[in-house]
């Protein structure tokens, strides 16, 4: 789902992003999470293309590569490397921290041979850390893409990690 | 749905929203909620409706409206599942997998007899 | 199924019964055939339509009149009048009372919902559901009977103040924002709930999107805003969803766009998704990522009511806030301020997380204690442990202690206490935690979460956190409590924002409340609630084990020896102190020490 991007598809994300939420300032963010959604993670071209197509008419371009990167390096959901075809995000805050969620991470890395942040070799997984999704009370809760997995024990990792076999 | 252009429409509205309420509940139709806050997604309530509505499907029942609802403040206890039956009292039902989710369509929407063990006592 | 133009339900509960619902049943039955109507009209029997004192009652529908205190001889009249004349006979009307406060049934002892009244109750997808429960009926009685100035009167005096955490008076800010001469207005809805373990704003948003929505709305009308944000965090996927879902349908039935209810008060929303910035939660930094700026925040004043959003006045509030507001026009401040402490009014909905047996969203009055909130609402400690610390305010509150438990909530006394109310969130800790660890874990969350916008949050955080990481590990020295004192205080003076300036208070408290436990760690090398790593061995006791191996083959480092049926040993040299082996033994005999 996230091969490395080509530059005509860069092209058709971003002008599609933009044609979805217009020229205006506040529609930076937008535009590049749309990006990010589409390509896994914002490759350095697509802030180029970004900067390129985003012109007001008649006004000339109006946003610099270097703001474009601000953002996309200041929001953790926004990413400027590669990431694995799947992504784990897994909670590591206090609420999950104090209903066991420590060994799911370790178990994590331990299974992935992962660290925070790591790809592994083949592209697969990506592991993350990610702030508190609010499903304090299904603690420890981990995140697959977009699926949610809450009251997680260390015994259902590998099940649900083959599920994505 | 015209906009409300006045109070009076407004209270209109209102009432007719009463009364499909109320027409819910009278005319003897059974209501199966699960409760979809991400919480309940979380716990796995996505198979649990999937599994009411296969019951549904396969069994072909009639008079059965699946509804859902936001979390309900149990989220120990999620997946949540409520069954109300014309005007008796709304069942809440709790820890409800996917094969409890079976047990309930059979024994309680059904059969008319709720499963004592899933019951959460509110 | 046969199509009927109306609908009578009668009530056949007892007390209906004795006064002869009945015959009233029987009598309609009779008449309508008479009449020829009975294909049209379908009579049902039912119960509890309202109190049943006045019985028998009735309800018509698709008109929704409630008839109360009719005979079998009052029947063929109302045939007659109603139902082939089309006129509601008044003198058996009931007419409706606003949802008194009994209907609003606590799920768990002590508490009251006002917030959460409708999450669980209404399927938050269909507008309709909402409108039965006097929904937009408060936007409604604003539009129809109020000036802005009454409006905000009523927030004002129902005594209402910010839920984000900050607690400073809805009303006063709605008059600030309402006095400042510019246009045009902005209303924002913080819905960037980002403190771990306070989830109550997204079950608000995913179960009841159209309270925030019409408080929202009277406030717009309030302060004269034309336009809103509702900036809600991406974490919150279903909450998006539903609030897009709930603005469409809002729109679709004329109260949000041009000309709500046929006045000239326009007024429309849009949701604005957030990328994942803790400090967004700051409401500077929140209008710069609206404008799709880096969230950084900025120094106040100039504060958002006069200069927010594209530099125009923007009412900012958060999700509970707005969500208490159709409430209290419908109910009145009277009730609201009913509720409470002398200064903290109404109620506060809490997330109760961490060891507590029954862990999630509360609603309770202010002015009710600790104590009642973990023991009583929340079912006290897990696993008969006992009660250690309770973490109130998010990341950058404090942990309290028995000694706090009886304590009254308000936003002063947990302010006095040395902690705060924040946006709700409570993490309770039994006896198992380690109290320098969690303050490490916190500062971990807020160095991470800095901006780096000032050098006293970037640099200062992670100073604290390496001192904090330091003692965990075994290795501080005399001193390092002084430092941290100095840090947290340095810290907390001079950043710029609420990040920064909180960030300190989890070290701050803990070293106040259990400075027992960081000496402990520092001078003698001991844990006492065996957490960090560094300070604690596992051990097998020989007695207990049967030599049953599952530790052996399940230790990541091949640390455990030991033949089949005799006791195992942990080679302390190999072990790494992940607690695997205790976590598998069967027979409670792998303990550890410190």
């Amino acid at each position: 789902m996230y091969a490395p991007a080509v530059e005509s598809e860069i092209k058709t994300v971003v002008q599609q992003a933009i044609e979805k939420h217009g020229y205006g300032h506040d529609a930076l963010i937008p535009i590049l999470s749309e990006v990010n959604h589409a390509l896994g993670y914002i490759p350095a071209e697509a802030i180029r293309e970004v900067k390129r197509q985003l012109v007001y008419p008649g006004d000339g371009t109006f946003v610099s590569q270097g703001q474009l990167y601000g953002l996309a390096s200041f929001y953790d959901m926004l990413a400027t490397q590669p990431r694995g075809r799947h992504v784990i995000k897994f909670c590591e805050n206090a609420p999950c921290h104090v209903v066991g969620g420590k060994a799911i991470w370790d178990a994590l890395r331990e299974t992935l041979a992962l660290e925070n942040g790591e790809t592994t070799a083949d592209d697969k997984w990506t592991l993350l850390t990610t702030s508190c999704i609010g499903l304090c009370s299904v603690g420890p809760v981990l995140l697959v893409d977009d699926d949610m997995y809450g009251n997680v024990t260390v015994e259902q990792i590998p099940e649900i990690l083959r599920s994505y076999e | 749905m015209p906009a409300i252009k006045s109070l009076e429409e407004l209270k209109r509205v209102r009432e007719e929203a009463l009364a499909k309420k109320q027409m819910k509940a009278a005319s003897g139709n059974i209501q199966v909620i699960v409760a979809m806050g991400t919480c309940g997604i979380a716990a796995g309530a996505r198979d649990t409706m999937k599994s009411v509505l296969n019951y549904i499907e396969t069994e072909n029942l009639s008079g059965v409206a699946v509804t859902q609802t936001g979390c309900i403040g149990m989220c120990e206890q999620e997946p949540i599942l409520q069954v109300v039956i014309g005007d008796q009292a709304k069942v809440t039902y709790g820890k409800v997998n996917a094969k409890v989710a079976v047990q309930i369509m059979k024994q309680h929407v059904q059969g008319g007899l709720p499963l004592k063990d899933h019951v959460l006592p509110i | 199924m046969p199509f009927y133009r109306s609908h009578v339900l009668v009530c056949v509960d007892p007390e209906c019964l004795e006064k002869g619902a009945h015959e009233v049943v029987d009598a309609l039955q009779d008449e309508l055939v008479a009449q020829g109507l009975i294909d049209e009209i379908q009579v049902l029997e039912t119960s509890r339509i309202g109190s049943c004192s006045s019985g028998p009652e009735m309800m018509v529908y698709p008109e929704g009149v409630h008839y109360v205190g009719m005979t079998a001889d009052d029947v063929p009249f109302l045939v007659e009048e109603h139902f082939l004349k089309g006129r509601i006979i008044e003198k058996f009307r009931e007419v409706h009372k606003p949802i008194v406060d009994e209907e609003l049934g606590p799920l768990r002892p002590k508490e009251v919902r006002v917030v959460l009244r409708n999450c669980g109750e209404i399927d938050p997808m269909n507008i309709e559901d909402y409108l039965a429960v006097d929904g937009y009926q408060a936007l409604g009685k604003v539009i129809g009977e109020m000036t802005p100035e009454q409006v905000i009167d009523e927030v004002l005096k129902s005594g209402l103040r910010g839920r984000g955490g900050a607690g400073f008076p809805a009303g006063k800010k709605w008059a600030i924002t309402r006095e400042v001469q510019d246009d045009p207005k902005y209303m924002v809805c913080n819905a960037d709930e980002g403190d771990p373990g306070a989830f109550m704003n997204r079950r608000v948003l995913e179960g009841d999107p159209h309270s925030v929505i019409e408080g929202m709305i009277i406030g717009a009308y309030a302060v004269g805003a034309s336009y809103g944000y509702i900036y809600c965090r991406a974490e919150y996927p279903l909450a998006v969803e539903t609030l897009n879902v709930a603005i469409a349908q809002a729109r679709e039935f004329g109260f949000l766009g041009k000309n709500i209810l046929g006045t000239d008060f326009n007024f429309d929303l849009e949701v604005r998704v957030g990328a994942g910035a803790f400090v967004c939660g700051e409401e500077t930094a929140l209008m710069a990522s609206i404008m799709g700026q880096r969230g950084e925040p900025r120094p106040r004043p100039p504060f958002p009511s006069v200069k927010g959003v594209w530099d125009k006045p923007s009412n900012n509030n958060n999700v509970e806030t707005y969500a208490n507001v159709p409430q209290i026009i419908l109910r009145g401040a009277d009730w609201y301020s009913s509720m409470g402490t002398e200064r903290s009014k109404g109620t506060k909905t809490f997330a109760v997380g961490g060891n507590v047996s029954k862990p999630g969203l509360i609603e309770v009055p202010m002015g009710i204690t600790l104590r009642e909130i973990i023991f009583d609402v929340a079912g006290g400690i897990k696993d008969g442990k006992n009660f250690k610390a309770v973490q109130t305010g998010g990341p950058m509150g404090g942990c309290l202690t028995e000694e706090h438990l009886d304590l009254p909530l308000d936003y002063e006394a947990l302010s006095r206490a040395g902690s705060m109310m924040g946006s709700g969130g409570l993490v309770v800790m039994d006896e198992s935690s380690c109290m320098v660890d969690i303050a490490r874990f916190f500062m971990e969350f807020t160095q991470a979460e800095s901006c780096g916008k000032c050098t006293p949050c970037r640099v200062g955080t992670r100073r604290i956190l390496e001192l904090l990481e330091k003692i965990c590990d075994g290795k501080g020295e005399a001193g390092d409590i002084e430092k941290l004192e100095d840090l947290c205080h340095e810290v907390s003076r001079n950043s710029l924002c609420g990040l920064g300036q909180g960030a300190p208070v989890p070290v701050i408290s803990t070293l106040k409340n259990f400075r027992a436990e960081y000496e402990a760690h520092i001078y003698e090398k001991h844990c006492p609630a065996k957490v960090c790593r560094s300070l604690i061995r596992f051990e097998i006791q020989a007695p207990t084990c049967t030599g049953c191996m599952v530790c052996a083959r399940n230790c990541p480092v091949e640390a455990i020896s030991g033949e089949r049926r005799q006791a195992h040993h942990i080679d302390l040299n190999k072990c790494i102190r992940c607690g695997i082996c205790m976590q598998v033994c069967n027979f409670n005999a792998v303990s550890v020490l410190s």
